[in-house]
């Protein structure tokens, strides 16, 4: 696991045996970059890598894409997210290329939300591939510098492949098959879904590595902190596979309203701590959904700062 | 009708190979008329996976059985007593089929032995063309009767694209123009003027896209 | 007249080749022949138009199932022929009877009489 097969710092970052940090951003609903551009200059210094999401809750934002080279022309290092929803594998391939021409180093595969969730419910759907099927699209452009018709590709993209994983969604019993046939697929690093749950992602990560999963891949664990407790309970009841423990809930409760939103950032610290400790764990992405903000007081008070340089 | 067509028969012998007691499964409706899945090609798949094994000297029960529909419950009923006769199904239905079956037969393993092909009509002796996608919100009013969605190869709705040539798709010459017939037609029903009339954005959470649909029927729910 | 042809074959009368199915031809290999032959009116003088067309098809699908499942589709054969051609017929069944032998014995006979053997 140790030869690098791109220029992305995230990638050298966790070969390196060093925790990985990345965080998020979400980019605007509108043609205006400034937005996005703040964002990343806000957490630039305390992440390896920048996600930008695609499409999130398929609610028609800018494309992740254009983000990624507002980022990268920043000299922030974004991971693209990148969705099956909504493109078949021509435009999906022509969207590698056009983000490795800009050398834009990561990408995230994923299958992305329904349409259903977002602002164009009575759109079409294309899923042409699904998500381990674009890692392992990306693989092959990247291994075999070949499209998926056969023909050789001129310059392949050097694209470190990551995808997603969610440790708490129900069948639990086959969270780590799944988990393992992203890895056969070629994933190289997970991002995991929030974890709330530690117990349970503990569970998880113990049975992954005990198949030696986590030796074939970086797992970043996903850290979200609540900003109150309604969100705490908007979370646990509203958005599908995520499991927010009552303790969490109780916890934010038992404080001032004014002081839930803190009160969330401790949690989330205590369990980066409590995380950065356990076997499996290669790093974590923090996802602050609009409080970018919060994100670099987390990471120093995890522990994660600064960044080594690589 | 549902169209489809029988797989090949080394597909199934591949399936089967590991069973010992087969039922072939056919179905008297659409696939009897599709000539793909009914009490004919249930004998001959019978007949002819009898004669593999047994050209190989290896010995398998093979029966065949045909039900009215495979559909409804109580067709599919009518195997229960026999079920635990056969250690596998090869279910001559359409996709409809077969999934009911195995949802009533948890543990019996249920193998398709015609791939579904489409919604379309007996268009001549030996030929079936597809006529609809089941978009779930029909716009054949509005285009002469003829259907964009399901025949024409980009699904335009405002058509034709700058493909069509003599009637003809640019995928195939042996493909018509869905723009075309759909022009042909509205001439014939002097309706030119509704050619001009813009299509909107179509709204597709009718469609597969929106996930699995089903019509539920309060009226008629006991 | 008396024509000499193989007694090894049994005459399978039909109104007209067309209500020859393809499972007829299966059942009789399942059953242990070791070839079969189809013979129909010359083509074009059909009473029923197209019977004999439909049997040469049938025969062919026939042909494509045995060879997948290891009989041999070589064992099929149709012949078209008019009424009143006794010794074209003859000369036919003398022709397939060579042809047969030649292939040698089906498998599916030679399966039978394994296992009827190790019945016995």
């Amino acid at each position: 696991m140790s030869a690098l097969n791109t220029h992305s710092r995230l990638e050298k970052i966790l070969k390196a045996g060093h925790l990985g940090v990345t965080s998020e951003c979400g980019p605007p609903r509108g043609s205006d970059a400034e937005e996005v551009k703040k964002k990343g200059l806000l957490i630039k210094d305390y992440v390896d890598a920048v996600n930008v999401t695609d499409n999130q809750t398929a609610m028609t934002r800018m494309s992740s894409l254009a983000a990624c080279i507002h980022l990268k022309l920043l000299g922030i290092e974004p991971v693209l997210q990148m969705v099956t929803r909504d493109r078949n594998r021509i435009a999906l391939q022509s969207d590698i290329l056009g983000a490795a021409s800009f050398d834009i180093p990561n990408m995230l595969c994923l299958s992305g939300d329904h349409q259903s969730f977002g602002d164009c419910k009575s759109g079409q759907n294309v899923h042409d591939l699904d998500s381990m099927q674009l890692v392992q699209t990306v693989r092959y452009m990247r291994d075999e510098g070949k499209f998926l018709g056969g023909d050789a590709i001129k310059r392949p993209p050097k694209i470190f492949v990551g995808a997603a994983a969610n440790p708490f969604a129900d069948p639990f019993e086959i969270r780590v098959p799944r988990l393992a046939k992203k890895i056969a697929c070629g994933a190289e690093f997970i991002q995991t879904q929030c974890i709330y749950n530690i117990d349970k992602f503990k569970e998880w990560i113990k049975r992954a590595a005990d198949r030696g999963l986590t030796e074939k891949t970086f797992i970043m664990a996903g850290m979200t902190p609540m900003k109150s407790v309604g969100m705490a309970k908007y979370m646990k009841n509203k958005v599908p596979g995520m499991d927010v423990p009552d303790e969490i809930i109780a916890r934010l409760a038992g404080v001032p309203k004014d002081k839930q939103a803190e009160e969330g950032v401790n949690i989330c610290v205590e369990h980066i701590q409590e995380l950065k400790e356990i076997k499996g764990v290669s790093g974590f992405h923090i996802m602050a959904i609009e409080w970018e903000e919060k994100v670099p007081e987390i990471i120093q008070r995890a522990g994660l700062y600064p960044r080594p340089q690589v | 009708m549902i169209i489809a067509k029988k797989k090949p028969i080394e597909e199934i012998i591949g399936e089967v190979e590991n069973f010992d007691r087969i039922l072939i499964l056919g179905c008297n409706e659409c696939v009897t008329v599709c000539e793909a899945g009914g009490k004919k090609e249930v004998e001959i798949l019978a007949s002819a996976l009898r004669m593999n094994f047994m050209a190989q000297g290896r010995e398998k029960t093979i029966d065949e059985r045909t039900l009215e529909r495979q559909c409804d419950h109580e067709y599919l009923e009518e195997i229960r007593a026999d079920i635990d006769k056969y250690d596998a199904i090869v279910s001559l239905a359409c996709g409809v089929g077969v999934q009911f079956a195995a949802e009533k037969y948890l543990t019996m393993p249920l193998l398709p032995g015609v791939n579904t092909v489409c919604l379309g009509a007996n268009e001549d002796r030996g030929l079936w063309t597809e006529r609809c996608q089941a978009c779930g919100s029909c716009i054949l009013a509005r285009t002469g009767g003829i259907c964009p969605v399901s025949r024409c190869a980009k699904r335009v709705m405002n058509g034709p694209c700058g493909g069509s040539t003599n009637g003809k798709c640019e995928i195939s010459k042996d493909v018509d123009c869905a723009w075309q017939l759909i022009v042909d037609r509205l001439k014939a029903l002097d309706k030119m003027e509704d050619y001009e009339k813009v299509a909107p954005i179509k709204d597709w959470s009718t469609d597969r896209a929106g996930g699995p649909r089903k019509v539920t029927r309060e009226d008629v729910k006991i | 007249m008396r024509l000499k042809i193989p007694a090894n074959f049994r005459i399978i009368r039909v109104p007209c080749t067309g209500k020859v199915d393809i499972i007829h031809i299966l059942r009789a290999f399942e059953k242990g022949a070791d070839g079969a032959f189809v013979v129909g009116c010359m083509e074009g003088d059909c009473h029923y138009n197209e019977g004999n067309f439909r049997a040469r098809k049938r025969i062919e699908q026939a042909k494509l199932i045995l060879d997948k499942v290891g009989v041999g589709g070589d064992r099929v054969k149709m012949f078209n022929l008019s009424s009143g051609e006794g010794p074209l017929f003859a000369q036919y069944a003398i022709e397939m009877d060579n042809k047969i032998k030649e292939l040698g014995p089906s498998p599916i006979r030679l399966a039978k009489q394994k296992k009827n053997k190790n019945a016995a």
